[in-house]
């Protein structure tokens, strides 16, 4: 700052130099702070989605301009097998895994808001899941799921004698699929119970003494009062974890890479494959690009959600 | 009731007293620390896991039949060892640790600057520019890998750090910035109010007035973001290419990982090493995270 120049302190405003009367100036200030999140921005996500989707319709490799033609990409993903296969997985990895974590997660918070002891600590060791990378935690998990030295197949073989075999986790299609649901739920669960915690902590006690009153059990307690009050946040949530599940890439690309037989390829480790690892930017762009269907999708999801909230709560709470 | 059940639940009354009346302690038990206790053995279960193979002789880790997997008979450092003086993972760990606090800084200048923009300077669509940041969040890393790359290209930042610091705030920035916009909307207008009317100039405000006030969100913000730039992973998978510029959660899958035959010790003791600084980090600041991951939420 031009402090120096000045013969009194700064405060003084008559004698501010122009630098400070110019950053004093409202338009020009507003345009200065928002100048760098903007900036960076609009260089890195939203000129990116733009080329993202123009790269889409062109034939672009790593090395060559592509030039436009038109829907070819998108006609040639169509007939692909794996493409369909990965969608199909997209789907099914999202569904199961979303319905998991909520389900999971829902009852863990429902747990924590109970009283007991050293409540604070037990609150900070669950979120762990979700502060440590998640490709290091995944490769703990490629670890427990490896064929010969799982620790899960060593509990149920030889300590709990249930099966005679090991189980064959990453080795064949389904298993495979069905561990990498498993490690993004057990991933998923902490986020999901600490913000619903949150919204739980927020249900006025007062709604339980007046059902408890009338005589609502416990369930009804939870069907009439916890659900419909938790209703805008889950979605909030949800909208959240759907799309930040359906474009999961490092669970899967940590643990199986897509296989075995390309089977647990997700659209994020598809469009990986064969935009940056097989160099064809253009297809690997159009995978990307079939995502954004799903995701808005999802959003209006978000939104309907919120225009609930604003009508359970009445017109004039924001 | 029996007598011998409501005898727990009248002690267990006096020690919260919000608890229900007809939760005895049996079905407390069952009810609540039972499962409680199979989430946490759960979700822990994996670090358990991961911190005893870092430590495990090679021996013991092939051999469940004549050694307890879940226990080390003969404790070794030798996978950390092997880490550390025989793999660029101290190079690594600089890496990761100078983008995320590179980046982390970038975001936290930027999005205090916007927030207080649209929260404080409030100006006509100032509400749009915030929904139209907060959209930027929606945006998944996902869908945005393979042009970026080219982006990154053109820039000549490719296989460099710098490219990371720059691209990360895209994610981060969203997140702060609304984060942050909670924060100045708990700070009275009047305090700004006051200044204005003894003279002082808009940044003037910004800098000896909201700022002081909204430290707890910057934190909140600052270690969120340091802690996703830790963790990110697409990015750096695909911008960086020379093993010496790899961040710690690449590198560890790039290039730790050689062979049919996996190091699992060398592996284990990676990933724990690398889940250290951020677990550190988060039990320091454990309220911090907890009150930014509901704030942004609730927002």
């Amino acid at each position: 700052m031009s402090v120096t120049t000045l013969s009194s302190p700064a405060f003084v405003h008559r004698q501010q130099s122009w630098l400070v009367r110019l950053f004093d100036y409202k338009p020009f200030l507003i345009v200065m702070c928002l100048a760098p999140a903007i900036g960076l921005l609009g260089v890195f996500l939203t000129y990116p989605l733009g080329l993202g989707i123009w790269l889409a319709f062109t034939d672009t490799t790593i090395g060559r301009k592509g030039v436009y033609v038109g829907l070819e990409n998108f006609q040639y993903l169509l007939t692909d097998s794996l493409w369909w296969n990965a969608v199909f997985y997209s789907v099914v990895y999202t569904g199961i895994a979303t319905f998991g974590k909520f389900a999971l997660g829902f009852w863990l918070a429902l747990l924590l808001n109970n009283h007991f002891p050293f409540k604070s600590l037990l609150r900070a060791i669950i979120l762990l899941p979700w502060i440590v990378p998640t490709v290091l935690s995944a490769l703990a998990f490629w670890w427990i799921y490896d064929p010969q030295f799982s620790i899960i197949s060593y509990l149920l073989v030889d300590v709990l004698h249930w099966r005679s075999t090991n189980i064959d986790f990453l080795g064949s299609p389904w298993p495979a699929r069905f561990s990498l649901i498993a490690a993004n739920i057990w991933r998923g669960i902490p986020f999901v119970a600490i913000s619903l915690l949150a919204g739980l902590q927020t249900i006025s006690p007062s709604l339980y003494e007046a059902a408890m009153l009338d005589g609502a059990s416990a369930w009804q307690r939870f069907r009439y009062i916890t659900f419909p009050m938790m209703m805008p946040i889950l979605a909030i949530v949800m909208t959240f974890s759907i799309i930040f599940t359906f474009t999961d890439f490092q669970l899967v690309y940590a643990i199986t890479r897509g296989g075995p037989g390309n089977s647990t390829h997700l659209l994020a480790t598809l469009a990986f494959q064969r935009g940056i690892a097989g160099g064809e930017l253009g297809e690997g762009a159009a995978i990307a690009v079939s995502m954004i269907p799903f995701l808005v999708f999802a959003t209006l999801f978000s939104y309907f959600g919120l225009a609930r909230r604003k009508w359970q709560q009445g017109e004039s709470n924001d | 009731m029996t007598d011998t059940v409501a005898q727990p639940a009248v002690a267990d009354a006096k020690a919260a007293p919000d608890t229900m009346a007809w939760d005895s302690g049996l079905r407390r038990l069952m009810m609540i620390y039972l499962p409680l206790g199979c989430f946490v053995l759960i979700l822990l279960f994996p670090f358990y896991w991961m911190a005893i193979t870092s430590f495990k002789p090679n021996a013991e880790l092939m051999n469940y039949k004549e050694h307890n997997p879940f226990w080390i008979s003969s404790p070794t450092l030798a996978h950390i060892k092997h880490l550390l003086f025989d793999t660029a993972y101290p190079r690594w760990l600089w890496t990761t640790m100078m983008v995320a606090i590179g980046s982390t800084t970038l975001s936290l200048i930027a999005s205090t600057l916007a927030a207080y923009a649209i929260e404080r300077l409030r100006f006509r669509g100032s509400p749009y520019v915030g929904l139209g940041i907060y959209m930027a969040y929606l945006v998944p890393p996902s869908i945005l890998f393979i042009p970026l790359a080219t982006v990154v290209v053109q820039f000549g930042l490719f296989d460099s750090p710098l490219a990371l610091i720059l691209v990360y705030p895209t994610f981060l920035v969203p997140f702060c910035t609304w984060l942050l916009i909670g924060y100045f909307k708990s700070i009275p207008y009047e305090l700004e109010e006051c200044a204005l009317v003894d003279g002082a100039t808009r940044l003037q405000i910004l800098r000896r007035i909201t700022l002081p006030l909204a430290v707890p969100g910057l934190i909140s913000a600052g270690i969120f973001s340091f802690t996703l730039s830790w963790n990110e992973f697409i990015y750096a998978l695909a911008f960086i290419q020379s093993g010496a510029n790899k961040t710690v959660p690449v590198a560890i899958l790039t290039e730790l990982v050689t062979g049919d035959v996996y190091q699992w010790g060398a592996l284990m003791a990676g990933s724990l090493l690398g889940s250290l600084p951020v677990a550190i980090f988060y039990s320091l600041f454990v309220d911090y995270y907890v009150s930014s991951l509901t704030g942004a939420v609730k927002e």
